[in-house]
């Protein structure tokens, strides 16, 4: 098991894989979604499913931001570029993402201004360095980036920076739960919870699943280890007919939250009626947009914006793989047309996507595999 | 985007009680500790800081842990060219020798 060389402490991983393997029924098949995909990454990352009993099955949540934008908010967003008076400005990892008429990056290629920043407190920050420009900041992201754009917004209505705008197309991830669990050919016996998404919005937001779904969640680090403590903890509310939210990644995750992110969120957004997502379809309530108070930072209210909706490219199977009916490989452009070098998808472009954390390491191993018993 | 990069607090900008300078091996940044307004970290606090953003205070152990998360990720190289990315504008604060 190669990649068990890289575990700091590959004792004490075997020692955890052998309790979930002591814990499953093996007469029972069971379905786990990890919520984050941060948690994706990992798990291909490191192989885990190699630790793991066959009869576990992860399947992978809708937690990329990047990936569950639906296309024609990208193209809304990238029209407004076409002004010259406007310096576009994201996330590097929003850059590569395809939209009807290309990426950020390609529209760069073609004469837009087009800037990567890390925060959007940069965005902001190049605002005011250039005052007879106006900046927009392509906001996404769960309630993890969505504190520091409302801080953004505040700072710039207290120091009156009119040149200023975000288009906000920040998501909130109880909804997008809820929603899978919803569509009718979803069955889940229980969650791996998102870690840093939590040390927002706290654990008790969860609770909501546990009553009402009868299902465990668990909110989990990001380490080999953090992910099977995970499961074990999962394993052991299955077995007593539990379902309630635990805690395990407390070296990072407050119970409560962090009440000032959450005081500065509601001051700046409030919920949209419903949002569209890609692959999962218009969910209500489930992203947040900019208050009244601050039209004037709003590229939306600021702005005409056309208002896009695309279908995706008719063979990618994007959606399939977001609400997790198919594995990434199980698309038909996956490896082909659909690379890292020329995603057709944004699964494959974002290091959370499944399609790209796929790519790179299970495929990656195939392909050794393959080498290594040619050789 | 989503992993958070941990940092220790250097000082706190004067003139600006939202910014701190942080340390994230090595490389000093400013950061807003805005969202940690209710319990403001001091010099020599550990946080951890998501886009530009402090947003949670811990422990140096966990700090480590974190910075140790990343690297096995393979992300590590990825955060110090984020937090190499942060303040732009900051024309005195790049690569400042420790
Ligand atoms: S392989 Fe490409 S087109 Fe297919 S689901 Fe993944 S990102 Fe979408």
């Amino acid at each position: 098991m190669r990649f068990v060389d890289e575990f700091r402490d590959p004792e004490i991983i075997t020692k955890a894989a052998a309790e979930v393997h002591r814990l499953v029924d093996p007469g029972r098949h069971y379905r786990f979604m990890e919520v984050c995909g941060g948690h994706t990454h990992a798990i291909y990352r490191f192989g885990l499913k190699d630790l793991l009993p066959e009869n576990i099955e992860l399947i992978h949540g809708p937690g990329c931001p990047v990936c569950v934008l639906p296309m024609g908010r990208i193209d809304d967003g990238l029209s407004l570029c076409q002004d010259s008076n406007v310096i576009f400005t994201a996330f590097g990892d929003m850059m590569r993402v395809p939209g009807t008429h290309g990426s950020p990056l390609e529209h760069k290629a073609r004469g837009a201004d087009v800037r990567i920043v890390y925060s959007p407190s940069d965005a902001l920050n190049l605002a005011r360095a250039n005052p007879d420009r106006h900046v927009m900041f392509f906001a996404i992201g769960f309630e993890t980036t969505a504190p520091s754009t409302a801080l953004t917004l505040l700072r710039a209505r207290v120091e009156g920076i009119k040149n200023f705008s975000v288009f906000c197309n920040h998501v909130t991830i109880i909804p997008a739960i809820r929603a899978i669990l919803d569509s009718p050919d979803m069955r889940l016996d229980a969650f791996i919870g998102p870690g840093h998404v939590s040390t927002v919005i706290g654990c008790r937001p969860y609770e909501w699943i546990c009553r009402n779904e009868n299902k465990p969640i668990v909110v989990s680090g990001f380490e080999p280890l953090d992910m099977l403590q995970s499961i074990v903890m999962i394993l052991r509310q299955l077995n007593a007919g539990e379902a309630k939210v635990e805690n395990q990644y407390k070296r990072v995750v407050p119970w409560e939250g962090n009440r000032a992110a959450l005081r500065a969120m509601a001051e700046v957004f409030q919920l949209r009626p419903y949002f569209e997502w890609r692959g999962l379809g218009f969910i209500s309530q489930s992203a947040l947009r900019i208050r009244d108070e601050f039209a004037e930072w709003d590229a939306e209210q600021r702005f005409q914006v056309p208002g896009v909706r695309v279908t995706d490219p008719r063979a990618a199977q994007c959606g399939e793989v977001l609400k997790g009916v198919l594995k990434p490989h199980q698309c038909k452009l996956f490896g082909r047309e659909c690379t890292p070098e020329h995603p057709i998808g944004a699964l494959m472009v974002s290091t959370e996507g499944s399609c790209a954390a796929y790519h790179s390491y299970e495929h990656r191993k195939q392909l050794l595999t393959n080498i290594q018993t040619a050789a | 985007m989503c992993l958070a990069i941990p940092g220790k607090i250097i000082e706190l900008v004067a003139g600006n009680p939202n910014l701190g300078t942080v340390d994230v091996v090595g490389v000093r940044r400013k950061v807003d500790l805005g969202l940690l307004k209710d319990e403001m970290p001091k010099p020599g606090d550990w946080v951890l800081i998501h886009v530009g953003f402090a947003m949670s205070k811990i422990s140096e152990e966990d700090a480590q842990e974190q910075m140790r998360t990343l690297a096995m990720l393979g992300e590590a190289d990825q955060a110090m060219q984020e937090v190499r990315g942060y303040g732009m504008d900051d024309a005195d604060g790049h690569e400042k020798p420790n």
